[in-house]
């Protein structure tokens, strides 16, 4: 028993590698939240009169609101007026033209991430958009993209230049009333994402964001708006890291995805913020609201998720199916480590006839994280032979971490069946033995135990990403075996 | 020098305080097999588990050497990478991991151990192809997940389809006879049997006599109340059948 403890414990020091800060010159809004903040956010955007309005608007609404407590997850409370808004490398010229415009400085910071844009440009056909702190730094392969008639480009350029897709679809999905975060991320957002596949293209490559907190005390609050249009078909993937700080950072973004008729939308995220060290000090706030909208018939709307890092996880991204014979799926793998908090999961919300839903969500708890599924499934009356299938597995890993799941179920007709699986296991010392005896090494065998565990999951992921993921999920849990 | 495998010598283990091997000495050379029978809680598993490494045991006495090197000193996966093979009485499952991708990466552990180069997946399969006739196993359980959904019968061949692979100098067979029916257990000791070499040795664990009417023992060895009690050949284990162990219960109880 012992050993094995000691195992676990020297897994799980592994130390985060993504841990380092970059020093580039920043210009930054002085710290502190209010409506002279938000207008000097928009008009370092130079934004529409129309968007700083809306700003102003959330921000007001956002004031009549209480932070939310439902969530099993405990946080000291966020001092909102400690936080800087708006944090930008300085720039010599007023926005980057191309990559070569670019700051080398950010460049090598994605190149230590792995993410080397022009690498990725030439090599792997990954369109990427990089968002340091708050503003976008570059997005490669746009104009590919655009002989398509895809938009990809950051949401502060799509303001610019696409105004009337922005003022369209901003907010449809995820409007500023729908939840404390989703509020102040109206009010202070600062870039993020933009991406519009026209009819009938199926877009060619992956799109990817890279997400980097870099700036000390700095939010980080992005958008990320994708519209496929009728028929098409993108798939999208994010990915996050952040320095290693002592105190907490908050990372409150807003995704919003809307799928057209016969439209599909498959959108894969690896998280891995900083996780804060094992005494818990440190580590992102990681409060997000991603959800998408089957707005069209037959219309399908994919999120895949790979969350290891953060301090705290508090996100829920949902699918409505408003369209008849729409398809809304989640395939999730949460992993906490140390002192990490998750309570993550998601919502389908059946609304045309037909839809189809499924879950599954794999939930790994380590050293004394704390790890909880919350998931609503609710069919509509009008939703009639709707079905649900949801798989909600944890793995524990130790005696001190937990699991926690909090189903709910709502179902109005009746003519749609749900079905929910749950289970709950123990890495057992019986397995890794097992390994062992076969000449694996506890690490490797955890890793290989856990992957499995994860496998429905990984084999969503784009190839590349699941490799990523897999590697990732190892580092987390190193020393993690119980 | 000794040219002895195995050598274990005077051993005493327990588990949370209870004393469970009292003093077993043994030694195995190469190309021999060895039978250990015993009835029920007379240590048998325990001796497997303690040689493979098992945590949870507490050595309170002897040595063990193998290949010349101090066994109990070494961890379960080095004793695994230096041949040490055990056949589990009950093969654990592992949930969404492939056969294959498992069992490649423990032959190149072993393989890394020796100073050879690691093999990739086309050549592992084509070393794999010829190991499943050897057990008569279906393809498709190189697809499937390690013992998951395996009947008792599967899980046993698939422990000597990897004993196969990994070609290990010292195997040891916890009770692999259990829960195999006449045709399985044929097929296993068969698989066994092709197995044996001049260069290696086989340690067979079973309370039954009937495994090794198929697995043909050079010596026998009566494990009661973690001791052992008597040393024959195969003939020991047919006496056994016929007279059951209170026969050799009887005769330990004299010189005590």
């Amino acid at each position: 028993m012992s050993t094995a403890t000691e195992t676990i414990e020297g897994l799980v020091k592994q130390e985060y590698k993504y841990g380092f800060v970059t020093d580039v010159e920043t210009e930054s809004a002085p710290p502190g939240l209010n409506e002279d903040t938000i207008r000097l956010i928009s008009a370092k955007k130079k934004e529409p009169e129309w968007l700083t309005e809306y700003r102003l608007k959330a921000y007001r609404h956002w004031l009549t609101l209480k932070e939310p407590t439902w969530q099993f997850v405990k946080y000291p409370p966020v001092d909102f007026q400690d936080i800087t808004y708006y944090v930008a490398p300085k720039q010599k010229t007023d926005g980057p033209k191309s990559l070569d415009e670019v700051d080398p400085k950010l460049l090598e910071t994605y190149e230590k991430l792995g993410i080397p844009l022009r690498e990725r440009e030439r090599l792997a056909g990954v369109a990427v958009d990089a968002v340091f702190d708050s503003v976008s730094v570059g997005t490669t392969y746009r104009d590919q993209l655009a002989a398509k008639g895809i938009i990809f480009c950051s949401f502060s350029e799509a303001v610019q230049e696409h105004p009337d897709l922005v003022k369209k679809y901003l907010g449809m999905v995820v409007p500023y009333t729908d939840n404390y975060y989703a509020a102040l991320n109206a009010a202070v957002f600062s870039d993020g994402s933009f991406c519009y596949i026209p009819k009938g293209v199926r877009c060619p490559m992956e799109l990817s964001t890279y997400f980097r907190i870099n700036a000390a005390k700095s939010g980080q609050f992005e958008r990320t708006l994708i519209v496929a249009d009728e028929g098409s078909y993108v798939s999208y993937l994010e990915g996050c890291t952040a320095p290693m700080r002592d105190e907490n950072q908050l990372h409150a973004a807003v995704v919003e995805l809307i799928a057209m008729d016969n439209a599909e939308i498959k959108y894969s995220t690896v998280q891995n913020w900083y996780p804060g060290d094992e005494q818990g000090r440190g580590g992102i706030y990681n409060f997000v609201t991603k959800r998408g909208l089957c707005k069209g018939r037959k219309s399908k709307i994919s999120w895949t998720q790979v969350e290891t890092g953060s301090a705290i996880t508090w996100k829920y991204p949902s699918c409505i199916l408003q369209g008849d014979d729409s398809v809304g799926e989640f395939y999730s793998v949460a992993v906490v480590n140390n002192m990490q908090q998750a309570d993550t999961g998601t919502k389908m919300v059946h609304i045309g006839k037909n839809t189809r839903s499924t879950i599954v969500s794999k939930g790994i708890s380590a050293g004394k994280g704390q790890n909880s599924y919350r998931g609503l499934v609710k069919i509509q009356k009008s939703a009639t032979n709707a079905r649900n299938f949801s798989q909600c597995d944890s793995m524990l890993i130790g005696n001190r971490c937990g699991a926690h799941t909090f189903p709910y179920i709502e179902v109005k007709n009746t003519s749609s069946s749900v079905e929910h699986e749950a289970t709950t296991s123990k890495i057992g010392e019986d397995q890794i033995f097992y390994c062992n005896q076969r000449g694996l090494s506890t690490q490797d065998a955890v890793n290989m135990i856990v992957n499995g565990f994860c496998k429905e999951v990984f084999k969503e992921l784009p190839m590349e990403f699941a490799v990523e993921a897999q590697k990732l999920l190892g580092v987390s849990l190193e020393g993690s075996v119980g | 020098m000794s040219n002895s495998i195995l050598e274990i010598k005077n051993l005493s283990a327990g588990v949370e305080g209870k004393q469970i091997l009292k003093g077993v000495s043994l030694t195995i050379n190469p190309g021999e097999v060895h039978a250990v029978m015993g009835p029920n809680g007379s240590g048998k598993s325990t001796l497997a588990a303690v040689l493979a490494g098992r945590e949870g045991y507490d050595i309170t006495g002897g040595e063990v050497i193998y290949n010349g090197k101090d066994l109990l000193d070494l961890d379960p996966e080095e004793r695994a990478r230096e041949g040490l093979f055990l056949a589990f009485q009950y093969p654990v499952e592992i949930p969404g991991v492939n056969s294959t991708y498992f069992l490649k990466a423990a032959l190149n552990e072993v393989r890394k151990h020796k100073g050879l180069p690691e093999l990739d997946a086309i050549e592992f399969l084509n070393l794999v192809k010829d190991k499943m006739k050897l057990l008569e196993l279906k393809d498709d359980l190189l697809k499937r997940s390690v013992n998951e959904g395996f009947s008792g019968g599967e899980k046993k061949r698939a422990e000597i389809f990897q004993m196969a692979v990994l070609e290990p100098k010292l195997a040891i067979l916890d009770e692999t006879d259990s829960g195999l029916d006449i045709d399985a257990l044929k097929i296993v000791s068969e698989g066994v049997n092709k197995l044996k070499r001049a260069d290696n040795a086989q340690l067979v664990i079973t309370h039954y006599q009937r495994l090794l009417n198929y697995i043909v023992p050079d010596f026998v060895h009566v494990l009661v109340d973690g001791r052992i009690v008597k040393t024959g050949d195969k003939k020991l284990a047919l006496e056994l059948e016929s007279k059951g162990y209170d026969w050799i219960l009887k005769g330990q109880a004299v010189p005590a």
